[in-house]
């Protein structure tokens, strides 16, 4: 008998990747814990209380596990087959957003539904990553010469130049870089990779030290757009105080020491009020309160986190699912490396989150999204024969 | 597994992840392990960061006379968290003038985050606020005995004179949509609520600095953190020129005191309002400080509506004003000429009666001068009727929209693009309009004939009738009204032509003349300044006429255009006219020649306080 036709489909459950679940729980767990941390004064006394922030985290973690639990549930193939679909669909929802945006600190990129506020550039990560992955993956594509990747660089450009000029939230629109590394696994030289860095270096520098007369660059830029490149490069300093919170941040983590202060017990990062520290300068709560111990264990998690993402890539039997699962490793090391290096005072403040991490439904529901739709792919890949 | 030969470069993307990391470790190492100097400064210092706030921007009136500046007030705040361990609570109270009972109530109402929704123990909140130097000089001398308590020193606004309160607005505390829109503003700043205060807001409130200070465990300031490294300093407003004449703005709300109505003067030449007034108003003094908001209710519950600025958001049919436009678009069209004669009947003519007696026929020259409604009504069917009705009515209500397109260019029916806020776009109906009441073919001229007389369905703004009389002064243009002279960085007046060529202009002119050496404004002439005018008294339904008056000065090369309402005063010839002529000679001549006129109309109340 011809055993290959049974076939028999074996239960989504037992391919599941339960270390990456594993990890996912345990990061959102710490997370959790120091927003609570982050937001605690001595008045407040329960972590699930909506008075902190925590509190609805914990609604917005509980939410998103019954969110990934439902996209185990769905066929893998949907994603392949509806793939420029959903693309086109998250396209026109990021164009329509600055429509129904109410303003939020010159971001026009938050719709209010009901009580729950969302940016659906959050989500535009992932379907982002599912419509390269698709074009990426059609028979017979191979990266020969630049001229295969000009289709993936429009499918990665579209939504991050809409984020960055039409949303006007440049943070986010600038996590759509990591495609560039995704698409040096497929294949890209090595070259452009080298160009690239080499290239942001060379404008990073020549805007830094002031050749181009302001002239010219005022009539590029918006004279906002202007102000917010000159801050993001140091050149001017934010006057609502960037320069203030990094250096609130560092002497926050410094004071930490080697075994932290203790749960709660941070004093340098309630004394005063930094607007971000719940979200994206979560990590400096996590440095003063658990110290250098807590803050090697939370960036070993995210280093364990990726490369075993990118494990899950080089196992892939297709290419879609190999594209897919190297775009979530990348968009996580991005993340990791632009919010730990700005905490740390080592990169310009970009303000996005640390994923998992950070306070903030829209990141964690986006993040979970992504990250599930790949433990599905994998978890389906021993039904595929070649 | 797939055949794939860039396997390997996976490792390249681990290799990435694993440097980043160890970056990150060998910062922090250094951070956290190695240097102890942040934990020095963190050890019992935390960072202040306070903001330095700049002074706002001036305002002066157009001759360099100064209006609007500033005056110093200290505010009290308290960090709740830092006053716990042995705080004299005994001293701060007498430093302040306080009671044992007013501090603890106080006290009460600063950490209810009911009613003071930005609480936190750990940050600064207002204690008292608006104090002058000597309420806190007691206080200040003391303060490095009250751990927890600052003084932040603020400007509020002071005014040179009681007057021009709708035209510069107030300053009062951001609310939270401003917070939301713009994050220049933290909670407790101030910003332009109303008027010029408002639209130049971001002209006038400069760049806030920032002062970075230490403080040590028991909240006493240690100095200045990193040698000022991450301060910046504050940058003040920029100082704005209105176009107001101070002088003629405080002679006209004298003139309208006691009265409800407007009055809106314009150098024609450049569309600068160089009065706008609108009574009753109140004295910008009272919108300052602590009284504020008590007196600002005040303001909104009174029933004379005070806070409506009548000069740009009252509408009222135009009346016999309106005369010079159906004049002009008479002319413009062809359907008169200044030689046209039409009989009136006096107080019997049909269907419109005239309400001033003079000869039979009239010309154009004489009706302006007359105010002769009978001519209006002929000379308006005219105009409409010139190109027939047409089948289904269609030429006729083609000829009304095309007489409605003129009158609209005089900027009429719409709001003017200025920096004049909250203006009201008054209305002149379209042709549609009429059609969906009577029908496309159930109206004809007779069916709108109070049009004619500027009765009926118009509705303007003294605003709309002040630049109807400079377009007439400029012979066919305005510039857009504004009120401040424009900075470097903000678009160029606008000029704006009307449909009506220079031409027709000159007959017009002569009438307006001789409503002031003959006709109903011949009483409150100054001859020798060559006034031109209209009177217009417009019937209304909530009790007698408006008074109303437009006009312009000299005949030749006009410097002066005024518009005056006077609300249910009685005829426009005995109320507005005088108020008028006496705005005209102050701006002209910078005097008055008639001290008994004007102290008559200043004296005279015509609504009871």
């Amino acid at each position: 008998m011809y055993q290959g036709s049974t076939n028999t489909r074996n239960s989504i459950w037992q391919g599941i990747d339960w270390f990456t679940i594993a990890l996912f729980l345990i990061i959102s767990l710490i997370g959790w814990v120091n927003i609570y941390g982050a937001c605690y004064t001595f008045e407040q006394s329960s972590i699930f209380s909506f008075s902190n922030p925590a509190g609805k985290q914990f609604v917005w973690i509980m939410s998103a596990l019954v969110l990934g639990f439902v996209i185990l549930l769905i066929d893998e193939k949907v994603y392949d087959v509806l793939g420029y679909i959903f693309y086109a669909i998250v396209i026109v929802v990021l164009l329509v957003t600055p429509f129904l945006a109410h303003d939020v600190k010159g971001s026009l990129s938050w719709i209010s539904l009901g009580p729950i506020s969302l940016q659906p550039a959050e989500f535009a990560k992932c379907f982002t990553a599912i419509a390269i992955a698709k074009y990426m993956s059609r028979y017979g594509y191979e990266v020969r010469s630049w001229r295969d990747l000009v289709v993936p660089a429009m499918l990665m450009a579209v939504p991050m130049l809409i984020i960055m000029v039409w949303q006007r939230e440049t943070g986010t629109a600038l996590v759509f870089a990591a495609f560039i590394l995704v698409f040096y696994t497929q294949g890209m030289s090595g070259k452009i990779l080298g160009y690239g860095f080499l290239a942001v270096a060379v404008v990073v520098l020549v805007l830094k030290l002031q050749i181009i007369p302001d002239e010219w660059l005022s009539k590029v830029f918006q004279p906002h757009q202007k102000a917010r490149i000159e801050v993001v490069l140091g050149i001017r300093e934010d006057p609502m105080g960037y320069g203030y919170n990094v250096a609130q941040s560092l002497i926050a983590i410094g004071s930490g020491r080697f075994l932290g202060k203790g749960y709660l017990q941070g004093t340098q990062t309630k004394l005063s009020f930094v607007p971000e520290q719940h979200t994206d300068f979560i990590f400096c709560t996590v440095g003063e309160e658990w110290g250098f111990v807590g803050t090697f264990i939370v960036i070993a998690l995210y280093v364990t986190l990726i490369i075993r993402i990118l494990m899950l890539a080089q196992r892939q039997r297709d290419t879609f699912s190999q594209i897919y699962a190297y775009s979530v490793a990348c968009i996580l090391l991005v993340h990791f490396t632009i919010n730990i290096g700005m905490v740390l005072g080592l990169l310009p403040v970009i303000g996005i989150p640390l994923p998992f991490f950070s306070y903030g439904g829209s990141q964690f529901w986006g993040f979970t999204i992504l990250l599930f739709i790949l433990l599905r792919l994998d978890g389906s890949r021993v039904n595929k024969l070649y | 597994m797939i055949s794939n030969k860039y396997y390997n470069r996976a490792y390249v993307i681990g290799g990435i992840v694993i440097a980043v990391a160890l970056i990150f470790i060998g910062r922090l190492f250094y951070l956290q392990v190695i240097d102890s100097s942040t934990k020095d400064k963190a050890d019992g210092n935390a960072l202040v960061r306070q903001p330095i706030y700049p002074s706002r921007g001036l305002i002066y009136d157009r001759n360099d006379s100064l209006l609007v500046f500033n005056q110093s007030v200290y505010d009290v705040m308290v960090v709740v968290r830092e006053m716990k361990s042995g705080f004299d609570t005994l001293s701060f109270c007498e430093a302040l003038q306080l009671t044992r009972d007013q501090f603890e109530a106080r006290m009460n109402e600063v950490t209810n985050r009911n009613r003071n929704r930005g609480y936190s123990p750990y940050t600064p909140q207002l204690f008292m606020s608006m104090l002058t130097k000597e309420d806190v000089a007691n206080l200040q001398e003391q303060l490095y005995s009250f751990a927890g308590v600052s003084v932040r020193k603020r400007t509020l606004r002071d005014y040179r004179y009681p007057a021009a309160a709708h035209i510069v607005g107030s300053v009062g505390e951001v609310n939270r949509k401003d917070l939301e829109r713009d994050n220049y503003y933290i909670i407790g700043d101030y910003s332009g609520r109303d008027g010029i205060e408002k639209q130049y807001e971001t002209y006038l409130r400069g760049q806030k600095g920032v002062e970075v200070l230490m403080r040590d465990s028991k909240g006493r300031i240690q100095g200045s953190y990193h040698n000022g490294e991450l301060d910046y300093p504050a940058q003040s407003g920029t100082d704005l020129h209105l176009t107001i004449d101070i002088r003629l703005q405080l002679l006209a709300e004298q003139l309208l005191s006691g009265k409800m109505g407007s009055a809106v003067a314009i150098e024609p030449s450049t569309g600068e309002v160089l009065a706008m007034v609108s009574a009753p108003a109140w004295d910008p003094h009272t919108l300052v400080g602590r009284q504020r908001s008590k007196n600002y209710t005040a303001l909104l519950n009174d029933s004379h509506k005070p806070l409506m600025n009548r000069a740009v958001q009252a509408q009222y049919s135009p009346g016999s004003t309106f005369k010079l436009i159906q004049s002009l678009v008479g002319l413009q069209t062809g359907a008169i000429k200044p030689t046209t004669m039409y009989g009136c009947n006096g107080k019997l003519s049909q269907p419109i009666r005239c309400t001033h007696s003079h000869g039979s026929p009239v010309s154009l020259e004489s009706a302006i001068e007359q105010s002769c409604n009978p001519y209006y009504w002929q000379a308006y069917r005219d105009i409409l009727e010139q190109h027939g009705y047409g089948p289904r009515n269609a030429t006729f209500r083609r000829t009304y929209d095309s007489w409605r397109d003129m009158v609209v260019s005089f900027g009429f029916a719409g709001k003017f693009d200025s920096d004049i806020r909250d203006q009201a776009t008054g209305s002149i109906p379209r042709a549609k309009t009429y059609s969906k009441i009577y029908g496309e073919t159930g109206w004809r001229a007779i069916t709108i004939r109070s049009l004619s007389i500027g009765q009926g369905e118009i509705q303007v703004t003294p605003l709309q009738l002040a630049n109807e009389a400079a377009c007439i002064a400029n012979s066919g243009y305005y510039l857009t009204p504004h009120l401040v002279r424009p900075l470097p960085d903000m678009p160029k007046v606008v000029r704006h032509r009307t449909m009506v060529d220079s031409v027709h202009f000159g007959v017009v002119k002569r009438g307006m003349a001789r409503v002031m050496t003959n006709g109903t404004g011949r009483h409150y002439s100054v001859p020798e300044l060559n006034m031109c005018g209209k009177t217009g008294t417009v019937q209304n339904s909530h009790g007698k006429d408006h008074a109303i008056f437009i006009g312009f000065a000299p005949l030749d090369n006009p410097k002066i255009a005024v518009a005056v309402v006077v609300e249910n005063a009685g005829f426009g010839a005995t109320w507005a006219c005088p108020i008028a002529t006496l705005m005209m000679e102050q701006y002209l001549t910078d005097s008055i020649s008639r001290p008994e006129l004007f102290d008559h109309l200043s004296n005279t109340q015509l609504i009871t306080p």
